[in-house]
Parts: structure tokens; C-alpha cells; sequence
């Protein structure tokens, strides 16, 4: 074990495979000469030479495009976006080609490819650059969307992601980028796509969160345990396929469910796995699902309002309280 | 080759207009006086475009001289005819509600699939197109049987009946599509290029697409890298003078196609598509650039006989237009060249007409007893996992 | 406008509270004032008093039926208004008991309805008529129709009586028609319950009407299922003689069962959870009453030429104590868990329990300090007469801070009793006997009377329970420093 940055744990992860696997390159805008946007690239320039490590013009829809193209012919892209917020340009390339070319084939085509960058909201970045882009990518069939929360996670789930046959939406927090943890350093480190994380095991009420928002979704159970509550947090770490067999079990066990997610609520995860707990476990439930999300808005600029955009932890701890009847 | 080299004597000045004169200048009756006027007061001129691009008209090849066997050429004429009778059926089967959904027929535009089939190396090379894909599928080898069993909607089918007409794929004939969004396969066509490059197999990846396509960005952005990253592609415009009712004078400003390889620095030549020999001549040439790692972008000039799709009540053209288009028909001119050149009677090309007919009667009927996919098919090749939805 | 008229807190540890008695009729015209219910709460019965006018359109519960706080028990409003939307609202678990079947008081009443209807020539109605048929005999004018009995039908033949009585054919065909959609669809209303609580009471053969539910619009939650005890279906004594159970012994398989009643549970419950909470410890005292005898002996002709109360040994001890209580702060204090504070009370209310028919109550001498004997004898006596009437106001009753609880007229010497919570302490007083006591090393005739006091030892420590005790001694053995 070695403690990584969540980046370092990316990097490391696209390393160990591209040493692995001839066929797999790295592309995007500001990934080989300036190190990677956000240094999550750093030095694999050197390592890999500019035939697998390579610089593309502003052009979303032209290097995803390429991306697709070249997993087609046998190759296992990893495409960057510098954020998810720019993938909308290309976003044809993604819900079309790279989800269905196989299914439109008959099979005779897959799309191994890898699309990863820093998703959900960076802060006092306005509407455009503050999407959560999971509930938009995980609506079509054909793709699997992963979006760890911790360095270990990002390491073990990308590597899985870039030996996954089909493609996949990987994505990661600009926020988190800095975020030191223990992170395996076995070279075929794997955590499985599609399996959720008991982040903590409690008997009281469920929470579910992923990505960023996971670790407010901790800070809330924190809470609920001083005032004398025992919460169980549920880590999705994928999205699709969603594992919502391990939140159903908890669900039987608390009877009780509050959803936490950094996307706007219409149409999202939380909604998604709010109705399929109460498809497979209704006669479980003793409160209604709650979710605690972004605001139903665009993402504001101003300081105060970005704040109150987010979803909070005090709305999530009132929320908890409610789904258990204690207010 | 060396005819293929862009001479650049542009003088490409920026244009730039005023913003109140925009508009005005933009239409024809005031052109004149508002260029005139900008000539006057402005140090900005408008664009002088004297680049020349080297051209591959009509009857000027002979097949010996592109190498091409009397066999081959046969074989273009039977292409080209299997194209014309598949499609006149599939036309029919559509009108019985055989085949449901769209139907985009290729009929007018055979010489271009049999030119390309007869200049690639098929299996080594790979193709991508748009939904108009019948005729390169049959030109490639797809049997005529699969081909209309996709079209049936059938498990026999080229996509196992996941793809219909505009999906048509085979991973044996690197065919890579079929593809529906008009000009979103054309960055793909420069992923498939890219990794002919990146594994050093020696393939060149020919990326078809229609004039219609022209205005969409993804095809500027794929000829963009395909030009910095040196990929082995052709970009193939194949202009049929309609975006399905919009004639191209309507759609672009500038409807010389093979210009815009100025901007992206990459040769370019136009060739005359209603020969199946000039369009193989043309690709020859630019497939030894792309086996070269030089891109390339080359028009055919092409016309289609029948409406966009099936549904087209072509109000956009007039009937006369259409008479003097047919005049010119490959396949006619085919047969004429194959008389001429003495490869063939009159004779034995009914002889060819009768199998072809046999041929695509057969398909029908092979479609009509192929077996409709299984219910629990629809789950099939979602993912690569067997298992999926996942969970029941 | 429909006025709900619901089940009010009437005291401080009422959950529910039974309708004993109807005073008012359906249809009857009421005004703001008037007492249309007498309601048994754990601690008395009380009146149901009204704050509107307007006609009494429905009572919603039987006599006998027990409402939990909020649930609705009648409606008040215009005559003839369509009330069905309101009652739709609350047709919930809240008040879901007044709809558990069989649960209606009006059993005698429906009888009454189906030998009228007899009477009009008809073939015996079932028992289980629902409004249509009776609708059905109204527009029919009486006239004989058999009518299939309703699976679903409610009975609710005491209200369709009073519709008639009230206003009879004259009610549009229309509106009846209306009425019945109305009733129909509320019959079929549901009660609102968390489906893991639907699930848990279906496993548990518990009928969810009958269960309260502590969720949002008194929904039941899951552990509404966990705390569930059936409750009696009335809580009018019924000693119907009951099989014994097959377990027993044979002969000990006779007895008779009371149903408990909201007292009985309150006590229960309140008193259970004193012992379990409060660690109770235990002080015992002898106190000399020689002096108090004769005073009481004096005070006692004085009020006889005054034709005031009398008082009583207890005044005596209630008088000490309070006056003991005022340089005792720690034993008039309540510890209180929640808050996380131990409040000490500037008031002296001392609480004074008086046994009644169905168990027992605390009435409240007020300010008991600053009260004159004279004073404390008469608020007692009128207050204990009260209460054995059940007549008691819930704040005559509730907030005390300290208590008494005396046997001595039943001959006890000494006993001990249970904390009343939140006080922190009680006062067991035993009887005052003669008894032989050795004085100055002579055996003389002496006056003595044991009290026991029980402490909250989380509150009062055996050193402040004694110093109170010492206080009160001081007080009761020299009664003329009670003047002081």
C-alpha cells in the first residue's frame, strides 16, 4: 500500500495498464506536453512517447469520434475530457456510437474504450462547468458509468474500466484530485465494475451517495451517531450497472433511505435507485425515500448561492431524521 | 501522383463584412454593389480563390491501365447490376411491408461502391458510411441473402436484425457501418484510420459520406487530426447535389467541396462518379497517399435517381433534371465499355441480368424464411457480459 | 365550513382519550360553549366543550370508542353540508379505531334501525345497512326492499337515524345520493401506513385499523407495529365471564377480566417507569406528635366556632413539608433527563394522592407554603371529593413538585411509596399510634408517627432526604413554628 493523491491513483492506474497492454493509449486535450489539465497525466509523456500519449486540438466530438473508430479496429482507447461539462460536444460519439455500434452490429463490433475526466461541480464555476453528467450517460444501455469517491477505488475501478470490453464513463471529481489515501499498489489491482461499497455498516437508516457527495454522506452519518442514531453509508462507486442489491439488503435491514447526489434531482441516480427500492423492497420501507440533491437550477456563480446549490448536509441530517421519525 | 498535388495559389483573404452590410451582401440582387463597396473602403478584400484541384473525369480510363483485370471489371459491371436489382426489390418488398423503417436506396450512385471495391484490398482496408450503405455492402462481397434479411428485420440478417438498412456492418468485409447521424461516423472513420497506423497493419480506412454532411462539425474536427496526426484516411464526399431536399447551393456558402482541404492542409481532387473507373483510378491514387499516412479528401460527383428515402415525394427536383441525369447511367456506360472493350457480349451481360435477378429473388425468399431474432435476443450484445440486464 | 372537532390533550400524559358519553345529537343545532361530550381521559372524565356554532352534522365515534389525541370525533358546520372531503382527511390510523368493525357502540341503535325498517313491512334488514339501503328505504318511503347486504358497507345506521330525524324526506334526492358516494367512498378509506408496517401487521395478524400510527397525518410506521397492544374494545367495565386458559392447573380456570382502563394503564405506565428510571432509595423517620395532637386539638375548635374545614393530621404534614420543602431545594427539584438539568422549582405544589373508585389521582395543593392550615384542610377535602367524582381539571392534577401519599387511616404504620415524576421525592405517612416511649429513662404513653420518605437518588442524596426529614420533624413536632 502507498498513500496516493486520488490523481496519482488515475495515473498510476493508466500506467500500469498501458505497460500491460501495447493497445491502450491515452488521448485529450492537454494530456501529454502541459502534463494533463489537472496533472493527473504527469510524466506519462515521457514514459509512453507521443504515439500513446497524445495531445488533440479543442475538438470533443472529433477525438471521442476517434476514440470509438480506433476501439472499433482493436485498440483500447482511454479518452480525456478535461471536464465532463465539455463532453456535451461530443456527446453523439458517446450515447450513439460508443454505446450502440455494438448492439447495431449483432455483436460483430465491440467499443473497449475508456472516457474519463473531473465531473459534478468545482466550485464558483457557473452553469456550464458545475454538470453532473452521470444520470445523462447512465440512462443508455451500452454504456457503464463508474464514479469512484476515494484514491484506492479510483485505482482499482479504472483499471477494471480499461480491461472492460464494453465503454465505459468513468467519472472523477476535480475536488477530489488532491485527496490522499492508501491505495493498493498490486499491479492487477481490480475492483469490480458494478459492485456498491458498506462504507459503514449501521441498522438505523441507509445512505446513499457516490462520488464527491459520498464524503458528506459520511459526514451526516457522523453526525447521526453522536446524536445516538446508527446509519449505514452505501458507496455506489458505479452507477451503471447499478448495484442495488447491496442497497436493497441495507434497506430491508433500516427500513429507511436517504439518497444523496450531487445531480440535478429530475430524472437522476437518486431517482433511479429511489424507485427501484421501492420496486423491490417496498414492503420494507417505513418512510417514504428521501433525496437530498442539487437544486432543480443551473449551477449559480455567486458564492452564497453555489453553496446553497449543493446538496447539504444539514438538509441530509434533517432528512435522516425525518425518514426515521424523530422530528 | 503528381497530378494529386494542391497547388496553392490562393490568395485566401479574410473576408470580413460589416455587419449592417451582411445581409445585404448575402443575397444575390445587391452582391455585386456591396462587394464593390467593401473594394473601395476597406483594406479587407474578399476572398480570391484561384486554387486548382486536379479532376477525374468520365471515360477517360482505360482498366489495363489501372491494372484492373478484364475479370475485375466484369465483376464491376455485376456489382454494380446485383446493386441496381437488390435495391429495385427492396424497393417492392417495401411497398408490400416487407421491410419497415427507413429505406435510403443507392440506385444512380453504383459506381462508386463498384470503383471503391475495385481499388481497396477488402479485408485489409476498412470502410465506413452513412445510412445510404446497400450498395457498398454488396460491393464489398456481403451476400446479397444478408443483406436483405437485415433489411427483412431477420436473424440471418448482416446485424442479426439489430440494424436495419441503415446498419449495415461486417466485421469479415471491414465494413464499419452504416451509421445513421449524419457525419457522426466520420471521427470514427479517423479512430479506424488511427489504429491501422498505431498497429502498423498496413489498412487505410475509407470514410463515406454525403454532401449533406459537409456542414456538420465532427467532419472538420476528424479531417483537423486526421491532418495532424498523419492518419491513413480518405475522406470520401459523395455528392449527390441533395441533403435529402436541400440542394447544395442551399446548404453551403461555398459549394466547392474540395477547397476545405485548404484549411486543414490535405490534398484533395474530384472525380466524376458516375464511372466506376475513374472512381477506382481516384481512390488509387489517394489510397497510395493514405497508405502513406497522408489524409485526403475526395468529392465524387454522384447523383441518385430515387428520392431520399422511399418517403420522398421529391418536390425539389424537376422531372427533366432527373430524364438527363439517366442519360448518363453507370451502369449503361458500363456496359458499353465492356462491349467496346470486347470483354463481353451482349448475350452473356443478359446472362449476368438473368443470375443477378435469380440472385436477389433468392435473397428475398431467403429473407422472407429467415427466422425473426428470439425475444430474449433484445438483450443480446448490449454489453459484452452474456448475463446482462444485469439483475433479473 | 366544516369544523372538525378532534380528541383534545385534556392531560399531560394523555395519549387517548375514550368518549364516554354523547350529549349532543346529530343534526342538533350547538353554540360555541356548549358541552357535547363527556371524554375519559387516564386521569378523569371531562367535558367536550365547543368553540363554534353550528349543527352537529356527525359523530364520528361511538360511545365507548377510544380517539387518540387529534383524531376526529365529530363535525361540526352548516346544516346539510357536505362534509365527505373532510372526513376523507382523516381517515387515517388516528382515529382509524372508531372504524374498527364490530368497534361501534351503535350496535343497539342499528337493531333499532332494522326492526323500524322491519316494522315497515320489510323482511329483518341485516344489522349491516349501509347508507344506500337506507336511502333507498327513505326515497322508497318506507316501503319493503330487500337489499343485499354490503360487503363493504359500514354501519352507520345511528347516523343514517338521526338524517332522518333530522330533516327526514325532505333532504333532496340528489344530495342523499351525494351523501351516500361520499359515505361509500370514505368506507372504503384506507389507513395510512409505511408498507413495512402494513407488512409487519399482516404477519402479525394485527388489524391496522386498530392501531395507532405516530407517523406525518398519523400515518403507522414500523414502530407503531412494535409497541402494539391490543386494546380492550371498550373501556366500560364488561365482566363477562371468561374461559380460562387450558395451561392452568385444573380449578384455577375461573375468573373474571376487567378491561383496563386509560387510569389504570396511566398508572401503570407512569409508576413502572418511575421505578425502572429513578433509583429510588429509601428514608424512615418517628416523628413525636404529642405536640401536634394537642395543636390539631386546639385549631380544630377554633374552625368549629369558624365553621371552617377541619384539619387533618395530614394538613399537618402537608403544611411541614412545604414549609420543609422552601430550605430544601434539592428535594423540590425534578431531574429531567432530556433537558439534561436538574430544575429546581420556586413554586411548592404539593401534590396529595386520594384514592378513587378505579385507582387513584394527585390533586394539587398550590403554593402549599404560603397557604394557612385552614386554607390547605379546605382546598383538600373539596379537591379529593372531586376527584372521586373524576371531576378534576388536568391542571388541578398535573405539575406537582412533591407528594404525599397517606395509608394511616387504613392503620398502617409504615410503608413505602413510588416517586409521582417527575418529583424527586414522595412522602409515605403511616398512623399516628399510641405507643409506649422511653422519656427522661421513664416508659410514658407517647403520640408517634412513622413517614417514609422515598428519594430520586439521581436528584437527592441520603444527606439532603435526611436534612428534609429533620426539617419536616422540626415543623410537626413544634406546630407553632408553623406560624413562625
Amino acid at each position: 500500500m502507498a498513500v496516493l493523491q486520488f490523481r496519482e491513483a488515475l495515473r498510476a492506474a493508466m500506467t500500469e495498464e498501458m505497460e500491460r497492454d501495447d493497445t491502450i493509449f491515452l488521448m485529450g486535450e492537454e494530456v501529454a506536453q502541459y502534463n494533463g489539465a489537472y496533472k493527473v497525466s504527469e510524466g506519462m509523456l515521457d514514459q509512453f512517447g507521443p504515439e500513446r500519449v497524445i495531445d488533440t486540438p479543442i475538438s470533443e466530438s472529433g477525438f471521442s469520434g476517434l476514440g470509438v473508430g480506433a476501439a472499433m479496429n482493436g485498440l483500447r482507447p482511454i479518452i480525456e475530457f478535461m471536464t465532463w461539462n465539455f463532453s456535451f460536444v461530443a456527446i453523439d460519439q458517446i450515447l450513439n456510437n460508443a454505446a450502440k455500434i455494438r448492439y447495431m452490429s449483432g455483436g460483430q463490433f465491440k467499443v473497449p474504450i475508456v472516457f474519463r475526466g473531473a465531473n459534478g461541480a468545482a466550485g464558483q464555476l457557473a452553469a456550464t462547468h458545475n454538470t453532473s453528467v452521470e444520470s445523462i450517460y447512465a440512462t443508455v444501455p451500452g454504456l457503464k458509468v463508474v464514479a469512484p469517491s476515494n484514491p484506492d477505488d479510483a485505482k482499482g475501478l479504472l483499471k477494471a474500466s480499461i480491461r472492460d470490453d464494453n465503454p465505459v464513463v468513468f467519472l472523477e471529481s476535480e475536488v477530489l484530485y488532491g485527496m490522499k489515501g492508501e491505495v493498493s499498489d498490486d499491479k492487477d489491482y481490480i475492483i469490480p465494475i458494478g459492485k456498491a461499497r458498506i462504507a459503514r455498516e449501521g441498522k438505523d437508516i441507509t445512505i446513499v451517495a457516490h462520488g464527491n457527495v459520498y464524503w458528506r454522506a459520511m459526514n451526516v452519518a457522523d453526525r447521526l451517531v453522536e446524536a445516538g442514531y446508527d446509519p449505514e453509508v452505501i458507496d455506489l462507486r458505479t452507477i451503471r450497472p447499478l448495484d442495488i442489491n447491496t442497497v436493497t439488503e441495507s434497506v430491508r435491514k433500516t427500513n429507511r433511505c436517504v439518497i444523496m447526489d450531487e445531480s440535478n434531482p429530475f430524472a437522476s441516480i437518486s431517482s433511479e435507485v429511489a424507485y427501484q427500492i421501492q420496486e423491490r423492497v417496498f414492503d420494507h420501507l417505513d418512510s417514504p425515500v428521501i433525496r437530498v440533491t442539487a437544486k432543480d437550477t443551473p449551477a449559480p456563480f455567486a458564492k452564497n448561492l453555489m453553496d446553497h446549490y449543493m446538496p447539504s448536509e444539514e438538509d441530509a441530517y434533517q432528512a435522516c431524521l425525518r425518514a426515521m421519525y424523530v422530528t | 501522383m503528381a497530378v494529386l498535388i494542391v497547388e496553392r495559389r490562393a490568395k485566401v483573404v479574410q473576408r470580413k463584412r460589416a455587419k449592417s452590410k451582411s445581409s445585404t451582401a448575402s443575397t444575390n440582387g445587391s452582391a455585386g454593389s456591396a462587394l464593390e463597396s467593401l473594394e473601395k473602403h476597406s483594406v479587407v478584400k474578399p476572398v480570391d480563390i484561384s486554387v486548382s484541384f486536379p479532376g477525374y473525369p468520365a471515360g477517360s480510363y482505360n482498366h489495363r491501365d489501372l491494372g484492373l483485370t478484364d475479370e475485375t471489371v466484369l465483376g464491376i459491371y455485376h456489382t454494380m447490376l446485383l446493386q441496381r436489382r437488390f435495391e429495385q426489390r427492396a424497393n417492392q418488398m417495401y411497398g408490400k411491408q416487407k421491410i419497415g423503417g427507413f429505406l435510403h436506396l443507392y440506385i444512380g450512385q453504383e459506381a462508386v461502391s463498384a470503383g471503391t471495391a475495385a481499388a481497396i484490398e477488402i479485408g485489409k482496408d476498412s470502410v465506413i458510411t452513412a445510412y445510404r450503405d446497400h450498395g457498398i455492402a454488396l460491393a464489398l462481397g456481403m451476400s446479397a441473402d444478408e443483406c436483405m434479411a437485415e433489411l427483412f428485420g431477420k436473424t440471418d440478417g448482416c446485424s442479426k436484425g439489430k440494424g436495419g438498412s441503415m446498419h449495415f456492418f461486417s466485421r469479415e468485409k471491414r465494413l464499419f457501418g452504416g451509421h445513421g447521424i449524419v457525419g457522426a461516423h466520420v471521427p470514427v472513420g479517423g479512430g479506424i484510420a488511427f489504429a491501422h497506423k498505431y498497429k502498423g497493419d498496413g489498412g487505410v480506412c475509407l470514410a463515406f459520406y454525403g454532401d449533406g454532411a459537409v456542414g456538420q462539425g465532427g467532419i472538420h474536427e476528424a479531417m483537423n487530426l486526421a491532418s495532424l496526426l498523419k492518419l491513413p484516411i480518405i475522406f470520401i464526399i459523395e455528392n449527390n447535389e441533395y441533403a435529402m431536399g436541400t440542394a447544395t447551393h442551399r446548404a453551403f456558402g461555398h459549394t466547392e467541396f474540395t477547397h476545405l482541404s485548404v484549411g486543414y492542409d490535405i490534398p484533395a481532387s474530384q472525380v466524376d462518379g458516375m464511372d466506376a473507373l475513374s472512381v477506382c483510378k481516384a481512390l488509387q491514387d489517394h489510397i497510395a497517399m493514405a497508405r502513406e499516412f497522408q489524409p485526403s479528401l475526395l468529392e465524387i460527383k454522384t447523383y441518385r435517381y430515387l428520392g431520399h428515402s422511399v418517403s420522398d415525394p421529391q418536390k425539389y427536383r424537376t422531372k427533366e433534371e432527373l430524364d438527363q441525369k439517366k442519360e448518363d447511367d453507370p451502369i449503361i456506360r458500363m456496359k458499353a465499355y465492356v462491349i467496346d472493350e470486347g470483354l463481353a457480349d451482349n448475350d452473356a451481360l443478359d446472362l449476368v441480368d438473368t443470375s443477378v435477378k435469380k440472385e436477389v429473388k433468392a435473397a428475398v425468399d431467403f429473407a422472407e424464411n429467415s427466422e425473426t431474432p428470439d425475444l430474449e435476443k433484445i438483450f443480446e450484445n448490449v454489453y459484452e457480459e452474456n448475463d446482462y440486464p444485469f439483475l433479473a | 365550513m366544516a369544523i372538525p372537532i378532534e380528541m383534545p390533550k385534556l392531560s399531560d400524559t394523555m395519549e387517548e382519550g375514550v368518549v364516554v358519553a354523547w350529549l349532543a345529537e346529530e343534526g342538533q343545532k350547538v353554540s360555541a360553549g356548549d358541552i357535547i361530550a363527556q371524554v375519559e381521559t387516564d386521569k378523569a372524565t371531562m367535558d367536550l366543550e365547543i368553540y363554534d356554532d353550528g349543527f352537529l352534522l356527525k359523530r364520528v365515534v361511538g360511545e365507548g370508542d377510544s380517539v387518540s389525541i387529534g383524531g376526529l370525533i365529530a363535525v361540526l358546520g352548516d346544516e346539510g353540508e357536505d362534509i365527505s372531503s373532510l372526513l376523507a382527511e382523516y381517515s387515517t390510523g388516528n382515529n382509524g379505531s372508531a372504524r374498527d368493525s364490530g368497534h361501534t357502540s351503535s350496535d343497539d341503535q342499528a337493531d333499532n334501525k332494522s326492526s323500524k325498517a322491519g316494522a315497515a313491512g320489510a323482511p329483518a334488514a341485516t344489522p349491516a345497512e349501509t347508507v344506500e339501503e337506507i336511502s333507498a328505504l327513505v326515497q322508497s318511503g318506507g316501503e319493503a326492499k330487500i337489499l343485499p347486504p354490503s360487503s363493504s358497507g359500514r354501519n352507520i345506521s345511528e347516523k343514517s337515524t338521526s338524517e332522518k330525524s333530522m330533516s327526514g324526506r325532505s333532504m333532496s334526492e340528489r344530495s342523499m345520493s351525494e351523501r351516500s358516494m361520499s359515505e361509500k367512498s370514505m368506507s372504503g378509506s384506507r389507513v395510512k401506513a409505511s408498507p413495512l408496517a402494513r407488512r409487519l401487521a399482516s404477519e402479525r395478524g394485527i388489524d391496522m385499523e386498530s392501531v395507532r400510527g405516530s407517523g406525518p397525518e398519523g400515518r403507522i410506521v414500523k414502530r407503531d407495529i412494535e409497541s402494539y397492544v391490543p386494546a380492550p374494545m371498550k373501556t366500560e367495565p364488561v365482566f363477562a365471564p371468561k374461559r380460562g386458559r387450558t395451561d392452568l392447573p385444573a380449578g384455577s380456570d375461573s375468573y373474571t377480566s376487567l378491561p383496563l382502563s386509560q387510569m389504570r394503564k396511566a398508572i401503570a405506565r407512569r409508576l413502572a417507569e418511575s421505578k425502572f428510571k429513578s433509583p429510588h432509595f429509601y428514608l424512615t423517620a418517628d416523628f413525636d406528635m404529642r405536640k401536634a395532637v394537642a395543636a390539631r386539638i386546639q385549631l380544630n375548635e377554633l374552625a368549629a366556632r369558624r365553621e371552617q374545614q377541619k384539619v387533618s393530621f395530614n394538613d399537618l404534614v402537608t403544611k411541614s413539608c412545604a414549609l420543609a420543602l422552601r430550605d430544601n431545594k434539592w428535594v423540590n427539584a425534578s431531574y429531567l433527563e432530556e433537558e439534561g438539568e436538574i430544575r429546581f422549582h420556586d413554586n411548592i405544589d404539593v401534590a396529595i394522592a386520594v384514592a378513587i373508585d378505579e385507582g387513584l389521582i394527585t390533586p394539587i395543593i398550590r403554593n402549599a407554603d404560603a397557604k394557612s392550615l385552614g386554607q390547605i384542610a379546605a382546598e383538600t377535602r373539596e379537591l379529593a371529593a372531586r376527584a372521586r367524582k373524576k371531576e378534576l381539571q388536568p391542571e388541578e392534577y398535573s405539575g406537582s413538585t412533591f407528594t404525599t401519599s397517606n395509608l394511616g387511616m387504613f392503620g398502617i404504620d409504615e410503608f413505602t411509596a413510588i416517586i409521582n415524576p417527575p418529583n424527586a421525592c414522595i412522602l409515605a405517612i403511616g398512623a399516628v399510634r399510641d405507643t409506649p416511649v422511653v422519656e427522661n429513662g421513664q416508659v410514658v404513653a407517647g403520640k408517634r408517627m412513622k413517614v417514609t420518605l422515598s428519594c430520586d437518588h439521581r436528584v437527592v442524596d441520603g444527606a439532603a432526604g435526611a436534612r428534609f426529614l429533620a426539617s419536616v420533624r422540626q415543623y410537626l413536632e413544634d406546630p407553632l413554628s408553623m406560624l413562625l
